[in-house]
């Protein structure tokens, strides 16, 4: 499939993404940061180097739609609207998280924001979304729920059940897979049979695609196809984003499986510079203007995470987490 | 009032809710045109279309999707062919529709209803055989019902629809041909039902045992033995107030059920009764659980067929146990 060109050069929109995608990175540096000095404790599982991936797709969603991000959900929950604020709130367990401090860095529910939260269980939450897609089309509901996974999800029998029967039903589900080329420590191409995840698709009587997961304009360009398609009703997509985590797995993870030069390859992609290169070239923003929004950015960020920290000495008594355990 | 079997009852159950509710449907393998692989749902897809919904073969991702469906506010009604499938389906209802409600402090609820055909005597085997409540029963979030007539079928159904939460309703097979009237009755979720008041011994049972329960009590009555007689109808949760006043108006307590002892329901009841000081104290006896058989369900006909409680092996073993008999 060959994309049009819809590349979308306006000022406010571009400065838009790009306040996304600072977000999405500050978020992460200040989480590892407050792990380091111990104020977080648990585990958390940062997406540093995928920035444009959730940005582009974010960018291309309408407040109708849904997503049910993955255990790696910070980026995608920051860039759907949720405050820094509830976000570093859940992490450090208080009362002011998205999930009142019940949940942690892997739940992050946030209805408001349509975002209905991760699986921690990999590739778990993909039929989740695919129920929310059959809600929509059983009720005429506008919007497109999107499944999101990564390539080690691909081989949970939860994906190929879940694009069965979104093919079979056309549901309006959009399978977005950030491949970031492992699984853990599983590189994707030992672990999945064919070259592109998106190859899937033609098994299931579906479209798909594999894009530069890396480069923002081709991400949100892409999106903005699958959903055309899906909201057209022409069933389900497969887009596959091609990424890199910079950082390990989860807190504890050595990298021990790839080496130094595959790293300083992809530092050399890092999403946040080619777009910020690519907005100073092209003239959209200069140099001053992009350094003013990634200040305001980092400030903001500083500002919530304290903030957060302060207040976070409100918890949740024991009886009010029993009474969450069933609704009333 | 109307005489219906237990299978006609879930059928009217599923029928009456989805009448009601549009957003109520019914979602499992063969469950259309064919009726369920048990006939329940036969003709329902003629009065409800768009209602009645034929999936592949694929447990995980139908019930996962229902799952998702119920957090945007369907209320689906999965039908599990058989219980045994139940290992299918763990993740989506242990990982995801139990744990809804908690992991997002209120924001999103799971309303969903899984049914789950159970129990042996039917020669199909070790893996169409289980009753495998006792698997979830330690898991938090969850409902669980098992109704032993048509009545609390048709009640508990209607009930477990409009839950708010995940409700696991399980139908023993062998109860799907017995009759009995229909009563239009406000029977809660988490109650159990006292259904005689004799004073020497009370047992406690569910769903197909229950038939075993209330035929031991005819034979001990033979016997000049007078029983109390509960049924449990919901096993989470357990309705533990029940269980101590009926258990201290007798002081002797017997659990009857169909599945093996170690971690369930009836270890479950016998715990709660001993370890309440004022239950314990009133106990004449040390509380007897009588349960089916410690291995996978038989194929062999005499084999399975004792792999259950009887009654006449029931009433032994209370006899001796209770009255030195």
């Amino acid at each position: 499939m060959f994309l049009e060109s819809n590349v979308n050069k306006d000022k406010s929109f571009c400065t838009g993404a790009l306040t996304l995608m600072y977000n999405s990175r500050f978020f992460e540096e200040k989480t590892e940061e407050l792990f380091k000095q111990g104020l977080i404790h648990g585990t958390t599982h940062l997406a540093n180097g995928q920035e444009a991936s959730q940005a582009g797709l974010c960018m291309a969603l309408t407040d109708k739609d849904w997503i049910v991000p993955t255990h790696r959900c910070h980026g995608f929950t920051i860039c759907r609207g949720s405050s820094a604020y509830s976000m570093f709130s859940e992490m450090f367990g208080s009362s002011h998280g998205l999930a009142k401090g019940l949940g942690g860095s892997m739940h992050m529910p946030d209805r408001e924001h349509g975002n209905l939260g991760s699986s921690a269980v990999v590739g778990s939450g993909i039929p989740l979304a695919t129920g929310i897609a059959f809600d929509m089309k059983y009720n005429g509901k506008e919007g497109v729920s999107v499944a999101i996974f990564g390539d080690g999800a691909s081989g949970r029998g939860s994906l190929h059940e879940s694009m069965n029967l979104a093919s079979i039903w056309k549901l309006p589900v959009l399978f977005y897979c950030e491949n970031n080329l492992y699984g853990m420590s599983a590189p994707s191409s030992a672990m999945i049979s064919v070259p592109h995840v998106a190859d899937r698709a033609a098994a299931y009587n579906m479209s798909g695609l594999t894009v530069d997961g890396n480069d923002f304009d081709t991400v949100y360009e892409a999106c903005l196809k699958a959903l055309s398609h899906i909201r057209e009703g022409k069933g389900p997509f497969l887009l596959e984003v091609m990424t890199y985590r910079t950082k390990g797995h989860s807190k504890s993870d050595r990298r021990l499986y790839r080496t130094a030069e595959e790293e300083a390859y992809w530092a050399s992609r890092d999403p946040i510079m080619l777009y910020e290169n690519k907005l100073a070239n092209e003239g959209i923003l200069t140099r001053d203007e992009i350094s003013e929004i990634r200040e305001s950015c980092l400030e903001n960020i500083e500002k919530q995470a304290s903030r957060a920290l302060e207040d976070s000495i409100d918890r949740l008594t024991e009886q009010e987490a029993l009474d969450l355990v069933y609704a009333p | 009032m109307t005489q219906m079997t237990y299978r006609q009852a879930i059928r009217q159950a599923l029928a009456d809710s989805m009448e009601e509710d549009k957003n109520v449907i019914l979602i499992g393998e063969d469950v259309g045109v064919y009726g369920g692989c048990f006939k329940v749902s036969e003709g329902l897809i003629k009065q409800f279309p768009d209602q009645v919904i034929d999936t592949p073969v694929s447990e995980e991702g139908f019930t996962g999707m229902a799952i998702g469906a119920a957090m945007m506010g369907m209320r689906p009604v999965i039908e599990i062919m058989y219980a045994d499938f139940f290992t299918l389906i763990f993740d989506p209802i242990v990982n995801h529709a139990a744990k809804t409600h908690f992991l997002s402090a209120g924001q999103f609820s799971c309303p969903i209803v899984i049914r789950l055909p159970e129990g042996s005597g039917t020669g199909h085997g070790a893996q169409h055989t289980q009753s495998p409540e006792a698997l979830f029963l330690n898991e938090s979030g969850l409902k669980m019902v098992a109704p032993s007539n048509p009545s609390d079928a048709y009640n508990l159904l209607r009930k477990a629809v409009k839950d708010n939460n995940p409700v696991l309703f399980f139908e023993h097979k062998l109860l799907y041909d017995t009759t009995g009237p229909i009563t239009p009755e406000n029977i809660e979720i988490g109650r159990a039902k006292v259904l005689s008041h004799g004073e020497d011994l009370t047992i406690i049972s569910y769903s197909h045992a229950m038939l075993t329960a209330l035929e031991t009590a005819d034979l001990l009555s033979k016997r000049g033995i007078e029983s109390t007689i509960v049924d449990l109808c919901s096993l989470k949760p357990l309705d533990s107030r029940t269980l101590f006043e009926q258990v201290r108006r007798t002081g002797r307590a017997v659990m009857i059920q169909d599945t093996a002892a170690t971690g369930s329901v009836g270890s479950e009841v016998l715990a709660l009764i001993a370890s309440d000081k004022k239950t314990f104290d009133i106990l004449k006896d040390p509380p007897l659980l009588i349960c089916g058989k410690n291995s996978p369900t038989p194929f062999s006909k005499d084999l399975e067929k004792n792999s259950v409680p009887n009654a006449a092996e029931s009433a032994e073993k209370i006899l001796t146990h209770f009255f030195n008999n």
